[in-house]
């Protein structure tokens, strides 16, 4: 809620929508790819209603995040280039994590780390996406040879892997950093959170030097 | 048939262990390939006893029909003209599963129960716990199971694993005019293999040999070949086959070590929030803002 008319808006309604749609139906196909991961999570198929549904249900939902991080990725692209502050930023990685970011060089919009974030989840759903296809039994796997599709189980199992992981990182990252949360749930913070956190990305929004 | 009958050695997607007290011998079919005439009674005789019809295809200029396993015909004749060192010879090699030792499509399987493997050697679909993924076909060396349209669910070759099971043997071999398909315990069909081999020597066939492909562990359905060294001339029988690197890397031990790191991974995080607290906006920058106001 925007009771301080002094807050900032970082995301729009239609960014925060799409941010969480994709969320979603990321900890859908978490689940769902998982249980074929493994026999321990087999259990899973449960909750999509049998194998046979988690089976038809997991690629067409991945084909919703596709569609729904693609838009992330166009919208967030010019945003998330590298550059030589933010990796200053990233070499000095450990004090933040250790819970001192007063000698950090400024971040922008998204800080050294969120920008590398970004760009290993593109790869990653990059792969995702590919693999997926090329493994996908009941439209599109009689196209591939045997071991493009071999390989490319690898792919998905691997690249599906990285990504929980850094999934679980980006969840953790924004449990500890407080308030951000709210940025994407109601859209706009406290101008001092954005000081602290952003403080290129909050004297741009103030117009100029603070 | 179910896990009742209580000679299952493996089973897919499964970390413990299988119903499997009752023990029965070890089986091989044997197929001897410069028997085989090619006319195709096992091929019927498959779909009469498993109640499967496959369309009627069209002419496709040779003898084979259809072209390759469909869910309906487990088995097909493949028919090779091959010019060898004795002249124009006619290969023809009956297709089907194999029932490896080591099956690659059991590996594969994410669906507990899907595939099973008796005590016989018989490896078998349980369709009842398919999900229909195809992972069994990415896993299988010899490119056997086939998904139906109809039902999503793979079918291949059963060994008659049902007819097997009361002491009858698979009806392809019940049926083969000429003795060119014949059943019984591996010892005795590797014996019966040899003395093959050796008769097919003497009469010329200086590289004939026995197809028991040793990188799946061995196969219970096994070949003799009038040229064992030139496995490929018998419409593309792969020369080692076995499970591969890729699929060994996707099915082996990486889950397992995958799955504990992404634990580690939550586990750190929490141990971190513990440790060093949460990442609040400091004392010092919340001040600038109320003496603003
Ligand atoms: C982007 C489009 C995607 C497509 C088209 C796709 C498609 C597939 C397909 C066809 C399978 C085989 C099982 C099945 O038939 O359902 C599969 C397995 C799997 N997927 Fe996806 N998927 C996609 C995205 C994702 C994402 C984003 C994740 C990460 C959370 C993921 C995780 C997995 C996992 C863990 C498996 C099991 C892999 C294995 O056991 O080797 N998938 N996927
Ligand atoms: S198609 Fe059926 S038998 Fe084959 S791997 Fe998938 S669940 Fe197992």
């Amino acid at each position: 809620m925007k009771n301080d008319p002094k807050k900032i808006l970082r995301y729009t309604p239609f960014e925060r929508a799409n941010h969480w749609l994709s969320a979603i139906t990321f900890i859908l196909l978490a689940i769902s790819g998982l249980a074929f991961f493994h026999p321990a999570f087999y259990p899973l198929t449960q909750l999509f209603g049998g194998g046979v549904w988690t089976r038809i249900l997991h690629p067409f939902i991945g084909a919703a995040m596709a569609i729904s991080f693609g838009v992330m990725f166009f919208s967030y692209r010019k945003l998330n280039v590298i550059t030589p502050t933010d990796k200053e930023w990233l070499k000095h990685v450990r004090e933040v994590v250790d819970g001192d970011d007063r000698n950090m060089p400024e971040a922008e919009k998204f800080n050294g780390g969120q920008k590398l974030m970004f760009w290993l989840l593109v790869g990653c759903m990059a792969l995702l996406i590919l693999s997926g296809i090329v493994i996908w039994r009941a439209y599109f796997a009689f196209l591939f040879p045997a071991a493009v599709i071999r390989l490319a189980s690898v792919v998905h199992a691997v690249a599906a892997t990285i990504m929980i992981a850094l999934i679980i990182f980006h969840i953790y990252a924004a449990i500890w950093t407080k308030e951000s949360i709210d940025a994407m749930l109601y859209g706009w913070v406290r101008r001092p959170w954005a000081k602290q956190h952003h403080p290129a990305w909050f004297r741009q929004m103030m117009g100029g030097d603070k | 048939m179910a896990l009742q009958s209580l000679d299952i050695i493996r089973r897919s997607a499964t970390t413990t262990p299988s119903p499997g007290q009752r023990q029965t011998p070890e089986v091989a079919k044997l197929i001897d390939i410069s028997k085989c005439i090619g006319c195709k009674a096992c091929q019927v005789a498959c779909m009469e006893w498993n109640d499967t019809r496959d369309d009627i295809g069209t002419n496709h200029g040779v003898l084979d029909n259809p072209l390759d396993l469909t869910e309906n015909s487990w088995t097909v004749m493949r028919y090779a003209e091959v010019e060898t060192e004795r002249g124009l010879e006619w290969l023809i090699r009956k297709d089907g599963c194999m029932h490896c030792a080591n099956p690659g499509c059991l590996k594969a399987c994410p669906a507990p129960g899907a595939v099973v493997q008796y005590s016989n050697g018989i490896v078998d679909f349980h369709e009842e716990n398919c999900i229909g993924c195809g992972y069994c076909i990415t896993g299988c060396p010899f490119n056997i199971p086939r998904l139906s349209k109809k039902d999503s669910k793979v079918y291949k070759c059963t060994l008659c694993s049902d007819r097997v099971a009361v002491g009858l043997e698979p009806a392809c071999v019940k049926t083969c005019p000429t003795g060119a398909i014949v059943f019984g315990t591996k010892e005795d069909m590797i014996r019966h293999a040899e003395e093959r081999v050796r008769e097919l020597t003497e009469r010329g066939f200086a590289k004939a040999g026995i197809y028991d492909p040793q990188g799946v562990g061995g196969t219970h359905v096994i070949y003799v070949l009038q040229h064992a060294d030139k496995p490929e001339a018998y419409c593309g029988l792969p020369r080692n086959p076995s499970i591969g690197p890729m699929v060994d890397l996707w099915k082996g031990a990486a889950k397992p070590v995958a799955t504990l790191g992404l634990a580690m991974v939550a586990v750190g995080a929490f141990c971190h929030y513990v440790t060093k607290g949460p990442n609040e906006v400091s004392e010092e920058i919340e001040k600038e803002f109320e003496d603003e106001k």
